[in-house]
């Protein structure tokens, strides 16, 4: 009764508090929603001007866990999907895998490769995706090129425009084999419990085969780019290595027995912040691992290890932080499962003085390691005899109660979660999307810039691209209102005074352009 | 030379899936690059809100917009943009219909609020904390965009002269749709820019489709291994292509699953679910209640399946629980 009127309280609140904002709104342009495609930062000084708070805000909600009851868990994984139109098949395959484990029904080896073969094309598109159009022009530009040519029209002009279009027709192709097999490539509908939808045929897997090995040699190309660009500069190297954007939290990854990344199944291990295991776990054990906290100023949760309890925004062996995506799958793995993927592995490590890195910047150098081992993995899964086995369906035949399914998104680990009632009719969803997983270290960096760069009240306009770049790394998938392509994520900064007072007012577009206001 | 025409893009509530179908049109971005002056497209482009603002009215030839209409800003965006183009194009089931973001419909804000801030198994929320839109720090104010209670379609907000269906528009129907308003000798307006027929018309399977089709059991997908070659109906799986239309290239059936509706319904039905209901009395030849039950045990939740994209759009638009307030 007590919790009924709490909850009344805090929604009046809430109503009361969308009036004021309405009415501020008239005389200042609120840049926080999407509506100009602008991410937000507030920052607030102290009375010496020092930072005392900065929040990255995300103001996205759509509410797929509440929508999701009522419906038969059969159309999760293409209704889930629609989080997401960049990474529709993480979400597809993560609710196909929960199927499964709500039916307690194991699929078929053809079926499993079936799904392997999908995920693994899109993981290295999706990466691809990222590392030329999204947050690659950081580097293969550079970070102090002008801002107008860090963008995938510079990267054109930088690698040439012969490259230019093997990106694009590459990516083409690998969306082509999700198309091919998984019937659509934005929100495919391969998935069942116990298999895929439909079979592949021997003259499709000839054609999958030609594409799988032309993206192990693109891959191959990508990293020496990589290396030419990256590591040919100290500079860059040193960036990476910079306090500014390192810290020290606890890293996640699904893995095989062998402790290798796999991005379609495995077990969850977490490593600490110095390196040892601290926990590797099975999916359906997640909510003793993972909780995630609340905070008013934002729509993204904050996830954290749950033992630890909520510590705040704070990093160290105590803090429950922990982070996801490229660079900490590597992290909490002790090799790669393919062989130009293991070299690249160690090539990394033995350059950034072993594991765990915890410079942010380096998941650039790790989604390029990952480039390479989704495309020897397809390249694997295309070549077997198996592929092609028209058996691809177990009839399930248990009654459904409750599943997790668990993926390592492009993006970091997704878990969904469904309880259904006998006739598998949702009662109750529950979804951690991979960039929640990072929200709290994305929080942490924005914060770490912030103090670093602002002092007695002076604003840089650096922090504009230091700030950026801190976030960008992980590629973060806000509402895909961060989904900048051409590789600038349009920013506000606003500083406000110890009286509230709005001292400065930054505005970073699209194209690199600052303008203060 | 004459200017090039100026388009615009942009996304309201959506999951990027529409950007994507754009990047989707690969090589052939480069033609349609060249055709236009695109002046306006935030996940791509330099851009300002100002600068649309200090646009002519109706000097944008066509704006395309993706996404459903969730706050109040993606409203204003739209009237904005609506009063800068010539031309206001619905991008995309959620613009064209709500989409699967109108499922959020069926409840309220804050019973969406209630299930993603304090109930869902990983939240630990012991004071109950929400976000706020307007939260006090230091006497200033951190803000967030609130919500409507419905989500809406594009038409459901201000005028929309034409329609891309699909979730995502395929790229031979983007660029099907771009020559079209580019060619000059326009539809009239209300135009979905895709053929009227239904999607059956048009299928591979047809020769498959019996010509009075009885239904005894609908079955759902899981409890059946389908044959890749004969019409799902057939096979007593509910696929929503009597009712919905054609265009996509059949990408669901080829992937050996059912239509489930993100074309939307042709230009001669208002409602595709009415549609739908009807279609499936006509294949049901029983009289007996029991039996009829029976029949419809394959479809648990109706309206998430013949509204899955258009529930916003449709007659029914919501569930009725609190007002259309702000």
């Amino acid at each position: 009764m007590s919790e009924e009127m709490t909850t009344q309280e805090a929604w009046h609140q809430g109503s009361q508090g969308a009036k004021a904002a309405y009415a501020r709104r008239r005389i200042t342009v609120d840049p926080i929603t999407r509506l100009e495609g602008h991410g937000k930062i507030d920052i607030f000084l102290d009375q010496a001007g020092e930072v005392e708070r900065a929040y990255f805000q995300v103001p996205e909600l759509r509410g797929f866990e509440k929508f999701a009851e009522g419906r038969p868990a059969e159309d999760m994984p293409q209704i889930t999907s629609r989080i997401c139109g960049v990474c529709p098949t993480a979400h597809h395959m993560a609710a196909t895998k929960t199927l499964d484990a709500l039916y307690k029904v194991d699929p078929p080896p053809a079926a499993k490769k079936i799904r392997e073969l999908v995920y693994s094309a899109f993981m290295a598109e999706d990466h691809l995706l990222h590392f030329y159009f999204l947050g690659g022009p950081d580097f293969v530009v550079g970070p102090e090129a002008p801002a107008a040519q860090r963008n995938i029209l510079g990267v054109i002009a930088t690698v040439g425009e012969e490259t230019g279009r093997q990106v694009i027709a590459m990516r083409r192709r690998l969306r082509e084999i999700i198309t091919m097999v998984g019937g659509k490539v934005i929100h495919p509908v391969l998935g069942l419990p116990g298999g895929v939808a439909k079979r592949v045929t021997a003259e499709q897997q000839t054609e999958i085969r030609r594409t799988a090995a032309d993206a192990v040699e693109f891959a191959r190309f990508t990293l020496d780019l990589f290396r030419k660009v990256v590591l040919g500069n100290p500079g860059y190297v040193e960036l990476i290595l910079s306090d500014a954007f390192t810290h020290r939290t606890y890293y996640m990854g699904v893995m095989d027995e062998k402790n290798r990344p796999n991005f379609y199944d495995g077990q969850i291990r977490v490593v600490s912040p110095e390196g040892g295991e601290w926990a590797k776990f099975a999916p359906a054990d997640y909510l003793d691992y993972v909780a995630e906290h609340v905070e008013p100023w934002s729509y993204v949760k904050f996830c954290y290890l749950k033992p630890f309890g909520w510590q705040g925004f704070t990093d160290g062996m105590e803090s429950g932080i922990f982070s996801v995506a490229p660079l900490a799958r590597l992290n909490a793995a002790d090799a790669m499962s393919t062989p130009l993927a293991q070299e690249a592995f160690e090539e990394m490590y033995a350059t950034l003085g072993g594991k765990p890195v915890h410079h942010t910047l380096a998941n650039h150098w790790a989604r390029v390691v990952e480039v390479l081992n989704a495309t020897e993995r397809l390249k694997e899964l295309a070549d077997d005899p198996e592929l092609i086995d028209p058996n691809v369906r177990t009839l399930p035949t248990e009654t459904p109660r409750e599943g997790v399914g668990v993926v390592e998104a492009p993006r970091g680990t997704l878990f969904h979660h469904y309880v259904t009632d006998s006739r598998g009719i949702i009662e109750k969803a529950n979804l951690i999307v991979a960039t929640q997983n990072n929200s709290a270290r994305m929080a942490m960096s924005v914060e770490k810039a912030a103090k670093g760069l602002i002092s007695k009240g002076v604003v840089s306009e650096g922090i504009l691209n230091k700030v950026e770049m801190a976030f960008r790394a992980y590629d973060p998938c806000h509402a895909c209102a961060t989904h900048s392509l051409p590789g600038s994520m349009p920013l506000v900064v606003e500083v406000h005074g110890p009286a509230g007072e709005t001292l400065s007012r930054l505005r970073r577009d699209s194209d690199g352009s600052l303008h203060r206001e | 030379m004459p200017d090039k025409p100026k388009v615009a893009f942009y996304w309201c509530a959506s999951c990027g899936g529409c950007e994507e179908a754009v990047v989707d049109l690969a090589e052939k971005i480069l033609d349609v690059v060249a055709a236009v002056d695109i002046v306006f497209w935030p996940v791509a482009l330099d851009f300002k809100k100002s600068d649309v603002e200090a646009m002519e009215d109706g000097s944008i030839l066509a704006s395309f917009v993706n996404g459903a209409i969730r706050t109040t800003e993606q409203e204003e965006m739209a009237l904005l943009l609506r009063r800068k183009s010539k031309v206001l194009v619905a991008f995309g089931s959620c613009a064209h219909l709500g989409g699967i973001p109108a499922l959020a419909n069926l409840w309220d804000r804050e019973a969406i609020f209630d299930t993603a801030y304090r109930t869902t198994a990983s939240t630990v929320n012991p004071e109950g904390t929400l976000p706020q839109v307007s939260l006090a720090h230091n006497g200033d104010r951190v803000h967030l965009p609130g919500f409507y209670n419905t989500v809406r379609a594009l038409d459901q907000v201000t005028e929309v002269d034409y329609y891309i269906p699909g979730c995502a528009p395929t790229p031979n129907i983007i660029a099907g749709a771009v020559e079209t308003l580019l060619g000059g000798d326009l539809p009239p307006a209300g135009t979905v820019l895709t053929p009227d027929i239904a999607l059956c018309e048009d299928c591979p399977r047809l020769d498959t489709k019996p010509q009075e089709l009885t239904i005894e059991r609908f079955r759902r997908p899981h409890e059946v291994i389908a044959d890749e070659g004969t019409c799902l109906l057939a096979q007593g799986l509910l696929c929503m292509g009597p009712a919905t239309r054609s265009g996509c290239g059949h990408l669901c059936i080829n992937g050996n699953m059912p239509c489930t509706g993100c074309f939307g319904p042709t230009s001669k039905v208002r409602d595709q679910g009415a549609k739908y209901l009807s279609a499936i009395a006509s294949m049901l030849g029983f009289e007996d209640e029991a039996a009829i039950d029976r029949a419809l045990d394959g479809i648990p939740d109706p309206v998430g399946t013949f509204y899955r994209y258009g529930l916003a759009g449709s007659l029914l638009r919501r569930r009725k629980m609190t007002p259309v307030d702000a």
